[in-house]
């Protein structure tokens, strides 16, 4: 375990080298056509861009908005995958009922799902139904592992001492369910923003992230493309962070 | 009470279990007594209701409440001594008759240490301790001395002695000398 955390691990020097790589690349465009500078900003170029764009209000109501419809479309998946997930483990016909779909969902394209969402819904819902549809398997099949897992001899033990069933839920089925959570929603909270990004590209919703990144491709800002991608990681990482530590502090009280 | 086995059968993959198995418990300890694998714990865990007899019957406890210690632990292994008797009880839980058994068992100086970190015996005893402090009719107890050391199986007779001058106790075991500590009735299957 200890050797796959070393190799997996990224190293300071390793990120340096790859921003010099890039720094080089566009350099060497740069030089050897004309605006050749657009074909690839060069991370510094980016990054000023980025600054510029932290200092207009349009760009926190585009992080807002793609923000709200992302996140929304997570969260109102965590709830039906769980409330499925329960149902699932309970009734043996709603397993079965839902293992296609689920299976479905998982091998479809996503831009197959955005394209047939386009012809449904409004373009500024669409983010917000595909971040959903992206979450709802992992964390479905995740929760449902979880409950599978749950210690029979435990909930026996309630069983004889006639414990309610909102005790058993704190003391035996969130210890037991939550790790499994834990780990669906940091899977799904990057699946999500990458599959509502591209929600928002396709559909064009108006003050949205997605909209901002269509219009650098399209006049060929290279350095806002770049400084709106990174507002996309640099988004879904906090978002990830601070879902996961809440998920951690229930855990612990769980535990505890 | 008492608590009355009519003619239990029980066969798994066709091979017996139990076989035509009666007796009656009353007020006292009953001990339930035969080598292991001859169908000691199944019988408990029919009478405990996680089980269906394949006929036979039993009667006496229909409305009544068990307690039991189980031939596994089943603690929840991140609480505590006392978070893991709040589990069973609830808000029925006394501290002050939990934290005065808990010290007759040998566990008064456990703390807030997550069981997770207790040893066997200290296990056990807590699976006792639960047993004898969750309101009930009657108590099935599947070799509760498991693990213990001479002192602490005598505190642990001490404390089901206790509890049987109230209530029907089942005690499954294999070693002669639990029953006689107890001063049990013996069963033979």
């Amino acid at each position: 375990m200890k050797k796959s955390t070393v190799q997996n691990s990224i190293r300071p020097w390793a990120v340096l080298f790859w921003l010099l790589v890039w720094q080089g690349a566009s350099m060497a465009l740069a030089a050897a056509y004309p605006h050749g500078y657009l074909l690839l900003a060069s991370p510094l170029s980016a990054l000023v861009r980025l600054g510029e764009l932290a200092c207009t209000a349009a760009f926190w109501r585009a992080v807002g908005n793609s923000a709200l419809h992302i996140f929304g479309g997570f969260l109102l998946s965590c709830v039906l995958a769980v409330l499925f997930a329960a149902m699932s483990a309970r009734f043996r016909a709603a397993r079965e009922m839902l293992s296609p779909l689920v299976a479905a969902v998982k091998a479809v394209p996503v831009v197959s799902f955005i394209i047939l969402a386009l012809v449904w819904l409004d373009g500024r819902d669409l983010s917000l139904f595909i971040s959903a549809l992206m979450v709802f398997p992992p964390v479905y099949l995740n929760v449902l592992a979880g409950i599978d897992s749950a210690d029979r001899q435990l909930l026996e033990m309630a069983a004889v001492f006639r414990v309610p069933f909102r005790r058993q839920l704190r003391g035996i089925w969130l210890p037991q369910v939550l790790p499994y959570f834990r780990a669906a929603c940091s899977l799904a909270l990057g699946l999500c923003w990458k599959a509502g990004a591209a929600a928002e590209v396709i559909g064009l919703p108006g003050g949205t992230i997605g909209e901002r990144l269509y219009t650098a491709k399209v006049y060929f800002q290279t350095p806002d493309l770049f400084a709106w991608t990174a507002v996309i990681v640099a988004v879904s990482v906090v978002f990830e962070k601070l879902f996961l530590a809440l998920i951690d502090a229930l855990v612990r009280k769980a535990g505890g | 009470m008492k608590i009355q086995v009519h003619n239990l059968c029980k066969q798994y993959d066709g091979v017996p279990v139990l076989e035509n198995v009666s007796f009656t418990a009353g007020t006292g300890v009953t001990c339930v007594m035969a080598p292991s694998g001859t169908g000691k714990t199944t019988l408990l865990r029919i009478l405990l209701g996680l089980e269906t007899a394949d006929s036979g019957a039993v009667t006496g406890m229909e409305h009544g409440r068990w307690g039991a210690v189980f031939q596994e632990d089943r603690l929840l292994e991140q609480l505590d001594a006392m978070g893991n008797l709040r589990f069973v009880l609830g808000p029925e839980l006394d501290p002050e008759s939990a934290a005065a058994l808990l010290a007759k068992l040998g566990l008064g100086d456990v703390g807030g240490k997550p069981v997770r970190d207790f040893s066997g015996g200290m296990k056990r005893r807590l699976a006792l301790a639960r047993a004898l402090l969750a309101p009930s009719d009657a108590l099935a107890l599947d070799e509760p001395f498991t693990g213990l050391d001479g002192e602490n199986r005598e505190r642990a007779i001490a404390c089901i002695r206790r509890a049987a001058r109230e209530k029907p106790v089942l005690l499954v075991t294999h070693e002669e000398a639990d029953a006689t500590g107890l001063a049990a009735r013996i069963i033979r299957l």
